[in-house]
């Protein structure tokens, strides 16, 4: 899909080049990151793909033809593209936002109103409440998100994005990558993404580029980065707490079993009883008829309140993770509330089951022997 | 109250003058406009042309009035023409230099994400930028408006015509209330300027306008 071959920039007055003989190749539907230490060449190469930025020498294939031959704005269209600072235009309604570029390539306006409200709600947003405001008046994670509709508009096979979700906090930027992850599923794009964050890198890429001082030092999927690392640079990007590492790769529902361990609001007193104290968290979930998590019941709930039935005696739950989300956003999770668990909902709010910090431990230690 | 009484016996001509400085101002400005947003636009491209250009504006207005009049007479002669010219010169400056920095100020991540989004230089331009240079431009316009409202007046002085007849004359014939007639209506001029476009301004100042 985009051909990289000698790729190579350099800026006047700069000793050594932005970008050095860069050959790389990423296939159609796959995210790939270019993630190294800033000034490394990351957001060079990006920019170079849609000819923001020309480059010195080498060329560039997407779908075997040399974009130096395609008229760059044709071609940049063509390209989704998201930046760090989002760039939404301040004078413009978010409607207006994400309709930039099917106005620019003069899309009929009904079809253009139609796909601009399909794309908020894609995002998350509300196009009644959310589409005829300014973006002053949107918090910073809901900018991103418009930031990314508008670059979805018109339905490019491509995108790029530089740093997406930098200018958010460490909460909504999790969400948001696993939104996005979700997204990417039906959408099937193929994507360029640039970060200096290797923890990001891991969880987002299909392929990771490590870059350093403009040049490719390893290529490839982001276990194997991993598991074997091309040298000191990328050992020392990578860190030395690696099997940590690995819980951004593997998703809660990746190690769920099938039955969800949940009991159902009118279990009886002895029951729940027994499955508490069966329970290695001594702890048991409650679940509606139609398999919404409702509350949970543990020893302190049995002791402390009346009732015969899980509906009087249950607590409410201090949190829970979806099934996509990682296993190092589970932990977090856990970490935050203080308890050895999280129980995992679907994002329709279904109950899926419950990690347990000893089933983390379980992965890190089993991915450890594998290596 | 000799005011009032002059007004009552003179209102026509009063009037006259009025609009016949309205229409100098009026003028002068729009060929200001026309001229200086374009000129600013064009060198946003052009660093060492910006530098020529502003420095150029900044000499041209702090070149007093009467002595700008005085360097234009021998080549337009006494009358309307040099009037106008010597009003548009001074109007430039704010304008030239208000468009320029109003679209220089862009935050850059705005422009880049439009070249992004494939927009040309003319789409950029007519969509992006000066939609939101259009407050600090209109600034400007609000300067060089109310400030050629008082060089108008002198103006008169060449033959322009104008309500700067009234003080001019009122001064060689010694008839006071024709000068304060003159004068609270140039004054007049000036405030309802700056009231009307301020508020423009703000307007157009406002996310959501």
């Amino acid at each position: 899909m985009i051909r990289l071959e000698d790729l190579t920039k350099r800026f006047p007055g700069m000793e050594r080049p932005a970008v050095n003989k860069l050959n790389m190749e990423v296939g159609k539907g796959e995210v790939c990151v270019l993630v190294g230490p800033s000034g490394c060449g990351k957001t060079t190469t990006m920019k170079m793909i849609n000819r923001l930025c020309e480059p010195t020498e080498g060329k560039i294939y997407v779908d075997g033809q040399d974009t130096s031959r395609i008229n760059p704005i044709k071609l940049r269209l063509d390209i989704g593209y998201v930046i760090q600072q989002i760039g939404l235009f301040p004078h413009m309604t978010i409607n207006d936002n994400v309709a930039t570029v099917p106005r620019e390539k003069k899309w009929p306006s009904e079809k253009t109103k139609k796909r601009t409200e399909e794309l908020l709600e894609l995002v998350g947003l509300d196009p009644e409440e959310h589409g005829k405001r300014y973006p002053s008046g949107l918090s910073g994670g809901q900018q991103q998100r418009v930031g990314i509709a508008r670059a979805l508009a018109a339905d490019p096979p491509i995108m790029l994005m530089d740093e997406p979700f930098a200018a958010v906090d460490r909460i909504t930027r999790s969400r948001l990558q696993n939104e996005f992850l979700r997204l990417q599923k039906e959408l099937n794009k193929t994507i360029i993404f640039v970060t200096h964050d290797i923890d990001e890198a891991i969880k987002m890429g299909d392929r990771i580029a490590v870059l350093r001082n403009g040049e490719l030092i390893q290529y490839d999927e982001p276990g194997n980065i991993l598991s074997a690392p091309a040298g000191d640079f990328v050992a020392n990007l990578v860190g030395k707490n690696r099997s940590i590492k690995r819980l951004h790769l593997i998703r809660a529902q990746e190690i769920l079993g099938e039955d969800h361990g949940g009991v159902s609001l009118d279990t009886p007193r002895e029951t729940l009883k027994q499955k508490v104290e069966e329970s290695v968290i001594s702890t048991i979930m409650v679940v509606d008829e139609k398999g919404n998590l409702k509350g949970m019941v543990g020893a302190h709930a049995l002791q402390e309140r009346d009732g015969d039935r899980a509906e009087d005696i249950m607590e409410e739950v201090p949190d829970t993770v979806t099934d996509d989300a990682t296993l190092n956003d589970a932990l977090s999770v856990m970490l935050e509330i203080g308890e050895g668990y999280v129980p995992v909902v679907t994002a329709d709010g279904k109950f899926r089951g419950t990690l347990t910090l000893n089933s983390l431990l379980d992965q890190v230690r089993s991915e450890k022997s594998a290596d | 109250m000799e005011v009032i009484d002059y007004l009552i016996r003179r209102h026509t001509m009063v009037m006259d003058l009025f609009w016949e400085h309205m229409y100098l101002i009026v003028v002068a400005v729009g060929i200001a406009i026309a001229v200086g947003v374009i000129l600013g636009i064009v060198i946003t491209y052009n660093r060492t042309l910006a530098n020529g250009v502003l420095v150029v504006c900044q000499v041209l207005m702090t070149i007093p009035s009467i002595a700008m009049l005085g360097l234009l007479l021998p080549f337009f002669g006494i009358g309307f023409t040099t009037g106008m010219l010597a009003l548009v010169l001074y109007s430039l400056l704010p304008i030239v230099r208000n468009t320029h920095s109003g679209i220089m100020e862009i935050d850059k991540a705005i422009i880049e994400a439009a070249s992004g989004m494939g927009m040309n230089e003319w789409r950029k331009l007519i969509k992006i930028k000066v939609p939101l240079a259009l407050p600090v431009i209109m600034a400007g316009i609000r300067t060089a408006t109310v400030m050629v409202v008082g060089i108008g007046a002198i103006a008169s002085y060449i033959g322009a015509g104008g309500l700067g007849q009234l003080i001019f004359n009122g001064i060689s014939r010694t008839n006071p209330p024709m000068i304060i007639t003159g004068a609270i209506f140039i004054s007049i001029i000036a405030v309802g300027f700056d009231l009307i476009l301020g508020w423009t301004e703000r307007r157009l100042r406002v996310p959501g306008r």
